[in-house]
Parts: structure tokens; sequence; C-alpha cells
């Protein structure tokens, strides 16, 4: 009989500590799927948040280095000048990359740094438990927002790929979901396609995945995949805002 | 050669191949020299967006395996403290110099030794130490350079070279021609790549309060190994003295012009010199109590050093203060007349109760 699916070998065979619907599991698979496609095993350099994707050591068969919380991009900075030979990538929550490490994204994103940022944009600290994210819709309540993100307190839910697209460094930038099987096929060849331009040198790509939260969102797992289709890619349209040509 | 300069140099010439830096003034000289030397060296220097970027980068640079660096000053020391603790939470070696000027706040520009504290208790969150090195004159600074590299290879610990803001912008002549490259160290550790190895990684993570626990007494240990081993410093005219100056770095420099004066008085002045901040010279001034009654510890702060004078007394001696903080160096006149009211009144009392 033929296989036409299996676990990817790269995923070691531990239980994920990810919550019950959460999106995280599948981006952790699918890096893995990529990067043993790629035959890229004994290339591959991960830099791990603070938040949810901390303990990707646990999954990942790859060389991994933990990141304070934020400074993913310059940690993967220092450590591509070392290994530009290598593929680097930091994947890093909406807390982590678009509020106290937003400094550190946008300026390695400007300064072009070969390295790839997989960026989970689920609208809310999940770790933490819950509070507001600077992705967070308008009128979402998180604990931090218990009456629903109000813009004249809390400002507006961030887009970095419409922002990032505006300097000149960043080379591949898309934004994609996994909410839906055919979703997670297109989030898929984005991570493949962001990867394969790192290693032709084409600069600094970064794929944004919506993902969702059911325990956080107070929502049912089907309710939450609905909920990124019919509310939150209003505010975070899919598609590719970036690529240049290399 | 300005301080800032020559640190560059010995930085490259001891195998420095990644440089991370952020502007700030009376350390610019150190970005600047490194801007221009790096790429000839065949080295990486980036300018980052800030000194919390510059040492996460040397965080990224150093698990890679490499020698790295950054530099700053004060209100830049204060953001790379995050940094540090997981540099020393990880075991990666790397090199952080602070050209200290006068705090707190924005300060001064001016060179102080205020961040005494910050430097040798570790300075961000946590159980730790770095080793920090004082260096007191522009050649020195040439020399304790790649010892810097080698101490952090050899411990996997971040190391700090505690200057301040004269020291690096005063020019000396410096002689690199004894300037010996530090070994490289074989890094298992590195993460290069899981091409010909099981996949490894490196963090500071440890849910399980007993597993860092067992952690941090690992890390206490390498401590206490680095204190049995690694204490540098200098005495000068210390055999016949009644009464001990303790100063570090340019304070020193300052010190010993006055002791020169006090000694052609005939007053019987020496002065011991840490090299290391940490570990402090505790047992080298305990000894020292022995034969002298009087201590007297000269600093441009408030008075930080001060208190591991008195630790490493533990009452064993009578210890005097002059400090001068928020950036104002003393001429060594101004210094030898205090001294000088010290050592009389030390002379005069001779009622005053043991310590």
């Amino acid at each position: 009989m033929k296989t036409v699916y299996g676990r990817p070998k790269l995923l070691k065979e531990a239980d994920f500590h990810y919550c019950p619907g959460c999106g995280h599991g599948i981006i952790t698979r699918l890096l893995m799927e990529v990067i043993e496609e790629m035959d890229l095993r004994g290339d591959a350099i991960c830099v791990a948040p603070a938040g949810c994707g901390m303990l990707l050591y646990n999954y990942f068969e790859i060389d991994v280095l933990e990141s304070a919380h934020g400074r993913g991009a310059a940690v993967a900075t220092g450590v591509k000048r070392v290994r530009p030979q290598n593929l680097v990538f930091s994947y890093q929550g909406d807390g982590d990359l678009a509020a106290i490490g937003t400094a550190e994204g946008f300026h390695a994103a400007n300064r072009g740094e070969n390295i790839t940022v997989i960026f989970v944009n689920n609208g809310v600290y999940g770790m933490t438990g819950g509070q507001m994210a600077p992705t967070t819709l308008l009128d979402q309540v998180t604990t931090t927002t218990p009456t629903g993100r109000d813009a004249g307190l809390a400002g507006h839910p961030v887009r970095i790929c419409e922002v990032f697209a505006q300097l000149d460094g960043t080379s591949y930038l898309e934004r994609v979901a996994v909410n839906k099987p055919a979703a997670v096929v297109k989030a898929k060849k984005a991570i493949k396609k962001a990867f394969q331009r790192q290693v032709a040198g084409a600069g600094f790509s970064l794929v944004e995945i919506l993902s969702p939260c059911p325990v956080n969102w107070k929502m049912g797992t089907l309710e939450a995949c609905r909920w990124i289709d019919e509310v939150m890619v209003k505010q975070f349209p899919l598609g590719v805002f970036k690529e240049v040509p290399c | 050669m300005s301080g800032n300069a020559a640190l560059g140099e010995a930085a490259v010439l001891s195998g420095c191949t990644h440089y991370f830096g952020y502007p700030i003034t009376p350390q610019n000289e150190i970005t600047e020299y490194m801007a221009r030397r790096m790429p000839g060296a065949g080295g990486v220097f980036i300018q980052s967006e800030s000194e919390i970027a510059a040492i996460n980068m040397v965080l990224g640079a150093a698990a890679a395996g490499a020698r790295s660096m950054t530099s700053s000053s004060g209100p830049g020391m204060s953001l790379k403290q995050e940094g540090i603790s997981y540099l020393v939470a990880d075991e990666l070696p790397a090199v952080i110099v602070n050209m200290v000027r006068g705090g707190p706040g924005m300060g001064s520009i001016a060179g102080a030794q205020s961040d005494y504290f910050q430097a040798t208790r570790g300075g961000g969150h946590g159980d730790y130490r770095t080793i920090v090195l004082a260096p007191a004159s522009v050649q020195e600074l040439t020399e304790i350079v790649p010892l810097a590299f080698d101490l952090a290879d050899k411990y996997r610990n971040p190391v700090v070279i505690l200057g301040d803001g004269i020291l690096g912008q005063m020019m000396e002549p410096v002689d690199f021609d004894g300037l010996v490259r530090p070994p490289d160290y074989d890094k298992p550790w590195a993460l290069i790549g899981a091409k010909d190895r099981p996949a490894q990684s490196i963090y500071s993570l440890i849910f399980d309060v007993k597993l860092q626990e067992e952690k941090n007494w690992k890390l206490q240990r390498k401590f206490r190994l680095i204190e049995q081993n690694e204490v540098r410093f200098e005495t000068h005219l210390v055999d016949d003295a009644e009464m001990v100056v303790v100063a570090y770095g340019i304070g020193a420099r300052i010190a010993k012009g006055a002791i020169k004066r006090l000694r052609e008085e005939g007053k019987k002045v020496g002065m011991i010199r840490p090299i290391t901040l940490w570990p402090f010279p505790m047992q080298a001034i305990r000894e020292l109590a022995k034969t002298v009654s009087d201590f007297f510890v000269f600093e441009m702060s408030a008075g930080q050093m001060v208190e591991d004078v008195r630790l490493a007394l533990e009452g064993r001696g009578h210890v005097h203060f002059y400090g001068r903080p928020g950036g104002v160096v003393p001429m060594p006149v101004e210094l030898y007349r205090i001294i000088s009211r010290h050592y009389f009144q030390a002379h005069a009392d001779d009622d005053r109760p043991q310590p």
C-alpha cells in the first residue's frame, strides 16, 4: 500500500504542549515537513521565542536557540552573520514581533538580513493567558480589554506585512492562515518559498500566519477557524505583499 | 592611540570576528574603529538599532561559535542587562565593554566609576556574576582584551571590561607586539546545524524548579572556580605601609600621583589596585590587614567598591572613603590633601577603638 502521508521525521516523538485547536501545532509540523523536503536538517537553525512557541526545541530535530522575548530577529541576525551558509529562521508571535520586538524585527527587515521570520498572528497573548496583543481586533474581548479593544485607549491592530512592505530591505512577505486544509497547503507553500529564497540569498522574508487560539478566544475549534475567515481576514487580508524577483 | 581605538584593535588581534554596537558617548571611537577595521579583517560590523539589539546579536553570534563583542556606556549598559542575563544562563562567551560615564539617568558624558555595582553584582535578573576587568592605562587595556576573550571562552561566561570615559578617550602610546591571540576553544555546543551530529539546542527556560535550582548550583560552582583562579590585583608600596589606598582603573592612576607626594613627605601610604573587580581580591586585602590598620578607598562614585572592601575586612581594619560621583575627576593634589588628613587623624587618634 502506498503511504500518502506520515509524520515528518524531523518532528520528535513528543506530545505538543499546545492547547486543543491551537494552530501552532500545524505550523510546527509544516516547518519540519518543509525542511525535510528541502533536505535542510543539517543546515537549519531555528531561533525560538518567548511565548507559545518557546518549546520548539522539544519538537524540532534541528538546532534551536532560545531568544529573549522579542529579540528573535536580532538573535537570528547574529547567528546568520556567523553562519551565512545556514538556513536561519525565527519563530515569533504577535506580542513578540509586533510589540516588544518591533524594533528588532523592523530593523532586521530594513537591513535586508537574509533570514526568515515565521510570524504567528493569533491576536492574543496566548502563553500568559489571553491578554491584548498588538494584533487584537477592535472590540475584541481579552483579559486586558474586558469590554473590547477600544482604539482610543489601546490603539489599532498592527498589520506587520503591510508595514514591512514599505521597507526597501524586505524581499518576500506573505500572509497565510492555517484554519482549513486548503489554507494549510498555501501556508506550507509560502514557508517553502521563503526558505528557498533565503537559500538563494534573496534577503529578508517573512510569512505571517493567522492561527486559531480557541481557548483564549473563548470559542470552539470550528468556530475559531470560521472566525478567521469571517472576521480576522478583514483586518488581515491574505496574500503576497511583496515578492522582489530573485 | 586613544583607549577606545586601542581596545578595538586589541579585540581584532584577539580573534574577535563579530562586533555589534550602538553609538553612545564616551565610547563612540570603539564603534567607529570597528566599522573601519572589521571588513578588512574579514569580520562583521553591524551598527545595531539599539543596545538591546546589539547584545542579542552578540548572543546569536556567540551561540553560533564566534568570538563577539559589544561596547557601550552607562545608559546603554542598562539596556544590555537583559541580554547579559541570558548569556550567563545560556553559558555563552562574550566580551562587553562599559566605558563608564556619570549617572544615574542620562547623567553626564564624563568618565566615572558609578557602574561598579551593576557590573560586579550581575546587573540583570537572576543569580549570577560576570567577570569584571578594570584596566588603568591604555596599554593595560590592550592586554586585558585578549584576557577577556580567553576567560569568556574558558568559562563560557560573559566578561565585562569596566573602563571609563577618560581611559577610553585619552591618548597614550601602545605596543601591540606582546599581544598573544588567545587559543581557540572547541565549541561542540555551538549551533551550526545538525549536519553530522544529533540536533542540539541552547536555552535557559527550565520550568521544573528543582532542575532550575540544579542549573543554578552548577553556575555557582563555576563562579566559585573563577573566584579561586582568576583574582588579579596589583600592589604598590604596601610592604611598610600604615595606610593602604584601595582604588581601581583611572582612580588608581590619580591615587598613585597622590601617594608619590605622600611618600616624599615620609607618610607610609601604599595601594592595592584590584584588576578583577569580580572576583574581588578579598583574600589579598584580608592579608594586608595583618599589618595595615587603615584602608582608604577612593572611587569616582558615591561609594560602591568600598562595600566590598568592608566585606573583605570583616571589621579587621578602619575603612576611610573619599568619592566624587557624577563624572568629576579630582586632581591628585585633591586626593593628596584628603589622604593626608585621614593619615594624620589615624595617627593622632591613638585612643580610637580597635577595629
